[in-house]
């Protein structure tokens, strides 16, 4: 109809240029998108009203951090790690008292205040990659804004509340290797096992000498136990 | 005594339905450009004020306007910005008042020259912003009030032609006279003048896509950059009053007013429904289209509106002679 009508007609086929060389009829563009807003309108709208609907979080959310101060040694990696500082370790040195079957007397580093603060953090999470024994965990929940940036400081009791809400591990991809934990029990039952049934049939062979073979078995499957163990302490 | 008494009872019963028809329709049109446009976006719109799917969300944000300071820059001219709200929002209530919704005395003042006075009512209402954009002392406020202004010099005058149509066809300026003339016939006859007219109003009133006094990305938010609470409420509610007014307008000039089945008793029905359905459309446009350029404006006013208007005129004229 006009030229204005026709340049917007032009933008909007900007996409399938290829599809039809011939010109549309003035005004197709236009009244494409009227199409678009009018369809837009009768479907369902992609916005969450979050308040009243809990929104879908992925399994890896990065919420909040949980400690589990059990699993704590106040190795300090994690507080050395933090890019901006924000992990607050305390602890003192316990000495255990010597076994009564004899060795020397053992220190253990006892945790006194292990606190993060939230208004620092920047959800890097390289606490949690960094530590060697799974204190640290990501938990999805994110509703703790406060009114004073003070509170946002979490101790170490706020940590651990934070890590009833941690999730289950995400299952593997199908496709994935399987864990080396998994590998490694399974090498060492597989182990225990062939001790065993190499013993049954040492045992079928020479019924005589059962009591001797027995001993020896013994001791094999004494090796596998000791491998399976070694196993555990890998993983 | 008693005659003029209950003339003045009429009257003022008259008055009190058009400025409450003024009061609830802009808002209503304002409620469902919130709505609309959400959903058009795949969101949806305010839920919260009033707690049915945010119903009350204008009165909220009225609340809101009137709590607000009313700021007048120091530099600006302070009678001319204190008036240009006024300006702006009044001539809409009184363009409504001759403005027929039903058949017979359904009309606040039935003035025979009804065409001309709302035309001419309509521009002053543009004044408003005019006024706005010279009186605040800001170089955008100004850029808008040009911009205004250019607008209204482009698009004023295929308005009219295309009006005047209306008026040939009818051989009559009355409002009420021409929706009693009109024929559904008249649907095709005077399709290119409905389209101009709605087209040119719409630019009147700086609706997108022919926002570009407002276009917030250059120029904030042209003449009412420098206006706050009540004021730029008011410039606000002149807006959807304007809506309410060009589709009201296009209503009874084009699509026949209260014409429809049972018009003898729902006519004004008839008028609402036709004038919110265009409403919306002003709206699905605002959402669908980006806004036009200032050259592309100025373009599509002089090189397609008027020539359509002139067209619309002769056959128009070709049809009447005949």
């Amino acid at each position: 109809m006009t030229s204005e009508l026709d340049q917007s007609a032009d933008v909007d086929k900007g996409p399938d240029v290829t599809k039809s060389p011939a010109r549309e009829f003035p005004g197709a563009g236009l009244v494409k998108g009227l199409a678009t807003t009018f369809k837009t309108m009768t479907r369902h709208a992609h916005t969450v009203q979050y308040p009243d609907q809990p929104p879908e979080l992925p399994p890896r959310t990065r919420g909040v951090i949980a400690l589990l101060e059990e699993n704590c040694t106040v190795c300090m990696l994690c507080a050395r790690e933090c890019p901006d500082w924000c992990i607050y370790i305390d602890s003192h040195k316990e000495t255990i008292p010597a076994p009564p079957g004899g060795g020397r007397e053992r220190t253990r580093n006892v945790l006194d205040r292990f606190a993060i603060d939230f208004s620092l953090c920047m959800y890097c999470g390289i606490c949690i990659e960094v530590c060697p024994f799974d204190a640290l965990e990501w938990s999805p929940e994110f509703e703790y804004a406060e009114f004073d940036i003070k509170d946002l400081l979490h101790e170490k009791d706020r940590l651990r509340e934070w890590f009833w809400t941690v999730p289950a591990p995400v299952a593997l991809d199908p496709a994935a290797e399987e864990p080396k934990e998994i590998a490694a029990a399974q090498k060492a039952a597989d182990k225990l096992l062939a001790a065993q049934k190499a013993a049954e049939i040492v045992a079928l062979a020479e019924p005589d000498a059962a009591a001797g073979a027995g001993a020896k078995t013994g001791t094999g499957s004494g090796t596998g136990t000791g491998t399976d163990s070694g196993a555990e302490g890998d993983g | 005594m008693g005659g003029a008494a209950h003339w003045w009872l009429e009257v003022g019963l008259r008055l009190v339905v058009i400025l409450g028809f003024f009061l609830v329709v802009p808002l209503l049109v304002g409620q469902m450009e919130h709505k609309a446009m959400a959903h058009m976006q795949g969101r949806v719109g305010p839920m919260e004020a009033g707690g049915f799917h945010g119903w009350a969300q204008l009165i909220a944000d009225g609340v809101k306007f009137a709590q607000k300071e009313s700021v007048v820059p120091a530099d600006a001219d302070r009678a001319v910005f204190q008036l240009a709200p006024t300006v702006a929002l009044l001539p809409y209530l009184v363009a409504l008042v001759v403005v027929p919704i039903g058949p017979g005395t359904q009309v606040g003042v039935a003035l025979d020259v009804g065409l001309f006075f709302v035309l001419a009512v309509m521009g002053v209402g543009v004044l408003g912003t005019l006024m706005g954009g010279w009186a605040s002392a800001n170089k955008y406020s100004l850029l808008g009030g040009i911009r205004t202004a250019a607008q209204l010099m482009a698009y004023e005058l295929p308005m009219l032609l295309s009006a005047a149509s209306v008026g040939m066809a009818a051989g009559t300026l009355s409002l009420s006279g021409i929706v009693d003339k009109w024929q559904w016939w008249w649907l095709p006859w005077q399709l290119i003048g409905a389209f101009v007219f709605f087209v040119s109003g719409l630019a009147e009133l700086q609706r997108p896509p022919f926002d570009m006094p407002v276009a917030d990305s250059e120029i904030i938010f042209g003449a009412y950059t420098e206006y706050t609470g009540l004021r730029f409420a008011f410039f606000l509610l002149a807006e959807y009053a304007g809506i309410v007014l060009l589709c009201l307008l296009t209503t009874v000039l084009f699509l026949g007013g209260w014409h429809g089945p049972f018009s003898a008793h729902l006519g004004w029905l008839w008028t609402v429904l036709k004038t919110l359905v265009l409403s919306f459309v002003v709206i699905w446009l605002r959402v669908s289209y980006p806004r036009l350029r200032e050259d592309q404006l100025m373009r599509f006013a002089w090189t397609a509106l008027i020539p359509l208007a002139l067209a619309q005129l002769a056959i128009t004229g070709v049809v009447r002679v005949l």
